[in-house]
């Protein structure tokens, strides 16, 4: 199955995406990619572009690789094929500390050390900032305690990292991404953990970083009505391929959720975001 | 979002607390260690022995004796410590000892070779054999826990280091089966002691171990990245592979001098990083400075135990068994309470 794609359009400039008035300038790419794992492919052929100042969404099922195109795009693992560009550069040939200047990353899950305070745990975002003859500056201080206070994680800052809920550590390690301070920034299901208010206050957040701050991110999310409502560059993916991207103004429909999901649903619009919001059809409610 | 006062940061305070305090132990013990033993020799006349002219009659057992004994027991306690520290934290596993890396047996193997099959009898011969020894021995190990693997697990050089050191150990028995001279000689080499008797020898060793720390301290604060994950560590910027190599090295420099000089001394690698992060918390920089003082003032309490406790003096190694025992099945215990995450 070769799904056509939907749309290679650029973003449509919109009230709400203030970058995008003209066409957008790229600066992480992915070019003839094909991931896998060992003689596994996950991803046989993808190319992916990251329009600068985008706050990029990437949607899709479980395991169709979403977090392994992420991780491809950060040289966690290598492509079998193709390359990652990074500013018309392969990313592979930059120092690990440069690029770790440009490009963080919060994965879908990580381990803590034991016993590691919160504040130890945001601080170690710094340390591609740091050197043996730099190790901490006020700069440091305070990416630290803004992260912390953005994510709302400050009055945490002493309590051990695996004795908090779910929720809290899930902010704590946002706020440890955001402390690296990069232009561009991954993140692997930023929102999972956390509860209805604390999901919208953290991407309000993002929106915020991306639209004032001028960054760059690529979210993976779950649900769609938030992608529609924050991206302002959406990607649909299905068994390792890119069906759709675009605006999410323009690329989510009934027909494309069908045939990414394979779920029957009604999308209208978002009655406080005008953005597409889509309300699955249960089949006990079918008509 | 939510404005809230940061909490001041008390530890810090707590932590230099905790460093201040092994360097008195560390302090009081180097110098019971030059004082007591068979015959108690007075402050003063170990001062004068080693700074002045050293007319005394009992400045010998000061120079010959006690000065190289004491600064072994720094040098290989320190070394001891920071390869413990840094096993623990490659591995991160908090119970894990340098010995899996097959330092011992292979140092162990190569001094039965030395004695058994080249009749080496010096000192410094077996010195030799038994760094070239540690050294070959945790390379192989190295390589064959990190052949054909795209991410490092620790686990494959825990096996490896299992499997091998117990091939090596099997060989060194069979050459002693055989040769009960070579036997006789290793006895002697594998009970591990403090008490060398020549500063040379110390001096030969020192540069080796001293390398190996100022690389441990380097790699503290790659160490802590790495704690955070593979993944977490690459996209920070630090070089996984790289960190590896580096630690296995630093631990073959420092295990591999200080097995080569003193024989194997279990324990003190285990234990006191273990015990520093009690103390300092989970900073390796804070673990490593905190391992370096205090891994020397357990092998000099040993090694001064050892002195007083028999007369004909009990080895280090046998000491610091002793110590440790008790403490590890401690910590194995407050690992079951605290949920047992190993
Ligand atoms: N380390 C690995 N080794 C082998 N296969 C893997 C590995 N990681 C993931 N996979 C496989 O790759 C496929 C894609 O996984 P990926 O993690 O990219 O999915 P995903 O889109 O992020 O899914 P989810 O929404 O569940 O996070 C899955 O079939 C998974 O089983
Ligand atoms: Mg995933």
């Amino acid at each position: 199955m070769t799904p056509a794609r939907l749309s290679l359009a650029q973003p449509v400039p919109d009230e709400a995406t203030p970058y995008h008035t003209e066409p957008a300038t790229v600066r992480l790419r992915g070019q003839h990619l094909r991931l896998g794992y060992g003689d596994r492919v996950i991803c046989p052929q993808l190319d992916v572009r990251i329009p600068d100042g985008s706050f990029t969404v990437i949607v899709g099922p479980n395991g169709c690789g979403k977090s392994t195109l992420l991780r491809s795009l950060c040289r966690l693992i290598t492509p079998q094929a193709g390359q990652v560009y990074l500013d018309g550069k392969q990313i592979r040939d930059y120092p690990a500390r440069t690029v770790a200047q440009q490009l963080g990353l919060l994965p879908q899950s990580a381990t803590a050390p034991d016993g590691i305070s919160v504040l130890d745990l945001v601080s170690r975002g710094r340390y591609p900032h740091q050197s043996l003859l730099r190790q901490w500056s006020p700069q440091d201080e305070i990416a630290v305690q803004t992260a912390m206070q953005a994510t709302g994680v400050a009055d945490l800052a002493g309590r051990a990292v695996d004795e908090l809920s779910g929720g809290q550590r899930q902010r704590v390690w946002v706020a440890m991404a955001l402390a690296q301070e990069t232009p561009l920034l991954l993140l692997d299901e930023p929102t999972t953990y956390l509860d209805i208010a604390h999901q919208i206050e953290l991407l309000e957040l993002f929106r915020h970083l991306n639209r004032h701050n001028g960054r760059t991110l690529i979210a993976v999310l779950h649900d769609l009505n938030h992608a529609c409502r924050y991206a302002t560059h959406l990607i649909a993916m299905r068994e390792g391929r890119i069906v759709a991207e675009g605006a999410p103004g323009k690329v989510v429909t009934a027909d494309m959720v069908q045939q990414v999901f394979g779920l029957p649903c009604l999308v209208m619009a978002d009655p406080v975001s005008h953005t597409p919001m889509v309300i699955p059809r249960g089949k006990v409610h079918m008509a | 979002m939510r404005k809230t006062p940061l909490p001041t940061a008390l530890p810090a305070a707590n932590r230099l607390a905790w460093l201040v305090l092994c360097l008195g132990l560390l302090s009081v013990l180097t110098l019971l260690s030059l004082t007591l033993g068979a015959k108690s020799i007075s402050l003063a006349i170990v001062a004068d022995s080693l700074f002045g002219p050293g007319q005394h009659p009992d400045a010998i057992i000061i120079t010959e004796g006690r000065l190289p004994r004491t600064l072994l027991g720094l040098l290989a306690g320190a070394a001891l410590g920071l390869s413990g520290a840094i096993i623990q934290a490659l591995t991160r596993n908090p119970l894990a000892d340098p010995g899996i890396l097959g330092v011992n047996a292979g140092a162990s193997f190569a001094v039965v070779l030395g004695a058994g099959v080249f009749g080496i009898t010096s000192a410094a011969g077996y010195l030799a054999f038994a760094f070239v020894g540690a050294l070959a021995t945790t390379l192989l190990v190295y390589l064959v826990g990190a052949y054909g693997t795209a991410r490092l697990e620790p686990m494959r050089f825990v096996l490896a280091g299992v499997a091998i050191s117990a091939v090596m150990m099997g060989f060194a028995s069979s050459i002693t089966l055989l040769n009960p001279w070579a036997f006789d000689r290793v006895r002697f080499w594998s009970a591990g002691s403090l008490d060398v008797r020549d500063l040379d020898l110390v001096l030969q060793v020192a540069p080796a171990l001293l390398l190996g720390i100022v690389i441990a301290l380097l790699l503290a604060r790659p160490l802590n990245v790495l704690g955070m994950g593979e993944d977490l560590a690459v996209s920070l910027g630090s070089r996984p592979r790289l960190i590896h190599a580096t630690a296995v090295l630093a631990i073959t420099l420092l295990c591999g001098a200080s097995t080569a000089i003193a024989g194997p001394i279990g324990f003190v690698g285990l234990m006191i990083p273990h015990i520093a992060r009690w103390m300092v918390g989970t900073d390796q920089r804070w673990i490593m400075a905190c391992t370096l003082l205090l891994a020397p003032v357990l092998l000099l309490a040993s090694d001064i135990i050892g002195r007083l406790l028999v007369p004909g003096e009990l080895r280090v190694s046998i000491v610091t068994a002793f110590v440790g025992a008790p403490v590890l099945i401690w910590l194995a215990r407050r690992a079951q309470l605290s949920g047992s995450r190993t």
